[in-house]
């Protein structure tokens, strides 16, 4: 059950190559997504505001949350637990995030280990930037 | 020819002291824009000068778990930020600096903020309400009191 998964994880990985429009991010994390679930049905910006300010606590102590960090209100900017500020996550105010796939992926990969413990699914991934895309 | 040595030993003496004095005042800037970016997104890119080398192999192994955060790095990006930091680390030449006094050589600090030379310096110099003060929010965060830090100034204020 696992391997496919995997395997699927790895081809998409393989597939990102350069710097790609948040418009190209999004149909690769879609052919992800119904790889991994063929009852796969789009991205929903609802599921993607749900996750982001889930209490999720299953990661590291330090971070709960997404907002632990980033903002509740994503058109605000955030800060670091170090206390650096951090450029707002909505696309409205940050028109350049999504836009590099090997930092989107290196920030999801480091930040849904932090805070849920794993990585995330290609739809958590779809979700979230189909969230920030409507702010 | 004796009288000759003697005068050319003293004048490379003088100006390494002249150069180690200069030194102290300011820390080398990072140079290296990959570690810029990539030791410089949660906090600033600290000095290498600021952690023996001992201290930054063992922050390099640890990245996944980086002060209760994933901080991990693909494998040439991490032997590429690894090199720089050995490369230019406080024991890299023969001149440790103040940041490794009452360092021993059995112990491998993992905080700039935990070194004897800075806790004595901060706490001489700063009060302990600018500590829970919003703006500065973690020792850490050098920037919020040293404006020129990532110039590697910090005696400016
Ligand atoms: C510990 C602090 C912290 C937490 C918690 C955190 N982030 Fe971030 N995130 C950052 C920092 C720092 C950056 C990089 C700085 C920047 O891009 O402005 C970043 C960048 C990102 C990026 C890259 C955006 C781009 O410009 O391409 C994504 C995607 C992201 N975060 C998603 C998440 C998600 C999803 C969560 C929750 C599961 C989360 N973050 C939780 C600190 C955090
Ligand atoms: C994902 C965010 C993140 C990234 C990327 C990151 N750090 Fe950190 N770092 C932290 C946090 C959080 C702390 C602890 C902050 C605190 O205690 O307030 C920290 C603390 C440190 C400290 C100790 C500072 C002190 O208090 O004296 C050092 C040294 C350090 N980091 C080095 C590095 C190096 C080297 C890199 C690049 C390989 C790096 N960091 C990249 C989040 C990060
Ligand atoms: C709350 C404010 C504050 C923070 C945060 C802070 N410092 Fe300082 N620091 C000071 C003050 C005040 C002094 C003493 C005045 C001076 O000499 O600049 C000082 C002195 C120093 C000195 C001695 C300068 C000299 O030669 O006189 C160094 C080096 C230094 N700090 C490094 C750091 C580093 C590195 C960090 C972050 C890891 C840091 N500081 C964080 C306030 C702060």
């Amino acid at each position: 059950m696992i391997k496919p998964f995997i395997v699927a994880l790895g081809l998409g990985t393989v597939a990102f190559a350069g710097p790609v429009q948040a418009d190209t991010i999004l149909p690769e994390y879609e052919a992800q997504a119904r790889a991994a679930d063929p009852s796969f049905s789009g991205f929903s910006a609802e599921r993607g505001q749900a996750f982001y300010l889930k209490d999720h606590a299953t990661g590291k102590a330090e971070t709960p949350s997404c907002t632990t960090c980033h903002m509740g209100n994503p058109t605000q900017a955030g800060r670091t637990r170090a206390g650096k500020t951090i450029a707002p996550m909505a696309l409205s105010q940050t028109p350049d995030r999504f836009q590099d796939v090997k930092k989107v992926e290196k920030w999801f990969r480091r930040n849904c280990k932090s805070v849920l413990g794993r990585e995330c699914s290609p739809q958590e991934k779809g979700d979230f930037i189909t969230f920030m895309k409507t702010q | 020819m004796g009288s000759y040595k003697k005068i050319f030993f003293a004048l490379t003496l003088t100006s390494l002291i002249g150069t180690a004095a200069h030194a102290d005042e300011r820390y080398r800037p990072v140079q290296d824009e990959v570690v810029k970016k990539e030791c410089g997104s949660c906090h600033m890119a600290f000095q290498p000068q600021m952690l023996p080398k001992r201290s930054w192999q063992k922050i390099m192994d640890g990245l996944e778990n980086h002060f209760g955060e994933d901080a991990s790095l693909d494998e040439a990006t991490l032997q590429h930020v690894r090199a720089y930091l050995t490369d230019n680390a406080a024991d890299s030449g023969w001149f440790g600096g103040k940041m490794m006094r009452g360092v021993r050589d059995n112990e491998t600090p993992m905080r700039i903020t935990e070194l004897p030379y800075w806790v004595r310096e901060h706490k001489k110099e700063v009060p302990v309400w600018a500590w829970s003060d919003p703006k500065v929010k973690s020792k850490t965060n050098c920037q919020a009191c040293h404006r020129d830090a990532e110039r590697g100034y910090y005696d400016d204020d």
